[in-house]
């Protein structure tokens, strides 16, 4: 083992898929000089810039460039600076690259990874904060991996570049810095593998990116309680790996699904949905979920506090799963104006 | 150029109106067979023929979603391209294209946008990618067929720019047929509007910008040879703009419910009451005023372009009536292809 930040892990993971396919390409703006986060630092300096291209700040071409790059045998890495910015970009990706192969009829495929990374905490404000990976999901075609720890970033990413077709890594700006504990080899982690952080009985709580540290320690504190929280992590929301997520509620009954996203149309909608099909007999308490207010980012340190879901919204929510009364429970909750679950 | 080369080139045009036409033809002639969008290129034969005819071996092309003539000349199986519109099985893409998504890579064919001005950036990464490939193999161009009203969207002028910044092997050929479906390009293009070509967008994107004559084969394959000769050298991109008239509507009726698919008359006509520049259109159609060439330069008698015309219409008979006996897809295959 040693000792790397999540941005290391992916720097250190790109630079491992360059070394071993010279296809492999990157894309974005500030690259070659390392991106404001310093992703792509010191790959420039290895593979040259003609691999590790700085591009205009044209998100729309830089993507279309990546898919055209892909559909003509390249596997370029494209860096979208923030997801929120991907919003110029979606044609080429939506409309593009994931429909390539099936109109196509399978002739044509597109084989990118777009990276691009979101979250609150940067004090960043409205265009540079948001949590978008629902609109991407909804997209037949498109991959979509979520990675919360370092370990996962480069196993995931190194996937995405093997991938045959088009996949989106939205890492988490909040997690670069943090440093842990990552195998001297990376090796590829499946898409569409959940991973299970810890058991537990009572409550399962499936959390993605930033959350999953939310989960964990939502789970300390309810530990403290006497409650036995199972923390899952489904790693990829697109294939999404219900299986052992479901069996885990069978197993408690009740569930949290957590992310940083707004709640109102977010993945964790489909989380629930998915579950609550597969587990409906099981469930004691309707599926919790926990999100942002359907507000936009606020900027100001205490305002983006206020905002940012985190550990407390989820030890909420899992205390009103297992103290779940019954339907009345439901219109008291909603006459809260609440309507958290 | 020796007069095989000169009599395929008008054979490839020929094929493709006749192929054209019998895509019109068959919402007369079975109705409700072709359910969706087709949008024809008759008109537009000699500037995709001219065009086609300057690739060598390992070139690319991306086109939009009048996507017909492309495949044609690059010798793709008329059947399937038939198929394909009919929404059957043996079709090109199996029938999850259609019309608008026509595709065939092994012939160097990497697929379209329906989605005016998306393909640009695409073919600029075939680009990227072939300037890669230029490094250790023989040079290879990329052809990026687009509109007119394509070059309004952003997608087109990020593209240039990066094309032209990187030097990247392509060659941008605007078919400029003066029209976005029923408005007029001196209605929503500042050039047009100031009476320039539209060439001129070259300009903002320090590249050689040329306007030809879309309707005479030889010349858009001497303007797009050159800028083709220009990117296999690495010297850059060029923005070639193809003068057309197409001489079809934008596309099929596609609505209200209940009226008949058809081909109503060109927005000339229908939206302007500009009879007079459809039938100057029409007077200068491509197809015949090449086949009068020919036979002036002794390239080409009457009975040889007889012959070539009578090859086209049974080729084309065969690919409608392989199309029409060819069966719809299992609709089990709906979820196929989603991911590679």
């Amino acid at each position: 083992m040693r000792t790397l930040s999540y941005v290391e892990a992916i720097r250190a993971a790109l630079a491992q898929a360059m070394r071993a396919d010279p296809r492999v390409i990157v894309l974005g703006e500030d690259v070659a000089e390392g991106g404001p986060y310093l992703a792509t630092e010191g790959l420039a300096q290895e593979f040259g810039r003609e691999r590790v291209r700085n591009t205009p700040i044209s998100e729309s071409a830089v993507c279309g460039v990546a898919v055209g790059a892909a559909q003509a045998g390249l596997r370029p890495v494209v860096e979208i600076m923030f997801i929120d910015f991907i919003t110029l970009a979606l044609d080429q990706l939506v409309n593009q690259a994931a429909k390539a192969h099936f109109m196509s009829g399978g002739q044509l495929s597109a084989p990118l990874v777009l990276r691009t990374q979101g979250g609150t905490g940067g004090r960043a404000a409205a265009q540079h904060s948001q949590s978008l990976e629902a609109w991407l999901t909804h997209v037949p075609g498109l991959k979509v991996a979520m990675p919360s720890c370092a370990t996962d970033a480069a196993g995931l990413l190194l996937s995405a570049i093997a991938d045959p077709g088009p996949v989106v890594v939205v890492e988490n700006k909040a997690l670069y810095y943090r440093r842990e504990q990552v195998p001297n080899a990376l090796e590829p982690i499946p898409l569409g593998v959940a991973r299970r952080l810890r058991e537990g009985r009572d409550v399962t709580i499936v959390a993605t990116s930033r959350l999953v540290d939310g989960a964990l320690e939502a789970a300390e504190q309810l530990a403290a309680e006497g409650v036995e929280a199972e923390v899952l992590d489904p790693r990829t929301l697109q294939p999404l790996d219900l299986e052992p997520l479901a069996q885990s509620v069978k197993r408690t009954g009740r569930a949290v699904v957590a992310h940083e996203a707004v709640r109102i149309g977010g993945f964790g909608a489909e989380l629930a949905a998915q579950l609550q099909a597969a587990a409906f007999d099981y469930l004691e308490a309707p599926i919790h979920r926990v999100g942002a207010p359907f507000t936009p980012v606020p900027a100001s340190a205490g305002l983006e506090d206020a905002y940012r879901p985190g550990a407390n919204e989820i030890v909420r929510a899992a205390r009103s799963a297992l103290q779940w009364e019954g339907c009345e429970e439901l219109g008291a909750v909603a006459a809260a104006g609440g309507g958290g679950w | 150029m020796d007069n095989d080369r000169l009599i395929w080139m008008y054979t490839q045009m020929v094929r493709i109106r006749e192929f054209e036409e019998r895509v019109k033809r068959t919402f007369d002639e079975h109705p409700g067979v072709i359910r969706g969008h087709t949008h024809l290129a008759d008109g537009a034969e000699a500037s995709i023929v001219g065009s086609l005819a300057t690739m060598q071996p390992g070139d690319q092309l991306m086109a939009t979603y009048r996507c017909h003539g492309y495949p044609i000349t690059l010798g793709t199986d008329t059947k399937a391209i038939m198929a394909e519109i009919y929404g059957r099985t043996d079709g090109l893409c199996g029938g999850y294209g259609g019309s608008m998504h026509l595709a065939d890579p092994g012939r160097g064919f990497l697929g379209t946008s329906g989605i005016v001005g998306q393909g640009i950036p695409q073919a600029t990464g075939v680009g990227y990618a072939a300037q890669i490939r230029n490094r250790t193999q023989p040079p290879t161009v990329v052809l990026c067929f687009f509109g007119d009203g394509a070059s309004k969207q952003g997608a087109f002028h990020e593209s240039l720019n990066l094309a032209s910044l990187w030097k990247l092997p392509v060659v941008y050929i605007m078919e400029n047929n003066n029209y976005n479906v029923a408005t007029r390009s001196e209605q929503e293009d500042a050039n047009a509007a100031a009476g320039e070509p539209l060439s001129v967008k070259a300009k903002a994107h320090s590249m050689p910008g040329v306007t030809v004559d879309g309707g005479d084969p030889l010349a858009v394959h001497a303007t797009v040879s050159e800028a083709a000769d220009r990117a296999r050298r690495g010297d850059g991109p060029t923005l070639v703009e193809s003068k057309v008239y197409r001489l079809s509507a934008h596309g099929n009726l596609i609505a209200p419910p209940g009226v008949p698919l058809h081909y109503e008359e060109h927005e000339a006509i229908r939206v302007f009451g500009n009879r007079d520049e459809y039938e100057a259109a029409l007077r200068g159609d491509p197809v015949p005023r090449f086949r009068m060439q020919l036979i002036e330069q002794g390239v080409l008698d009457v009975a040889r372009a007889d012959e070539i015309a009578q090859a086209a219409r049974e080729e084309m008979d065969a690919a409608v009536q392989f199309a029409l006996d060819s069966p719809f897809p299992a609709p089990e295959a709906a979820t196929n292809f989603v991911y590679a």
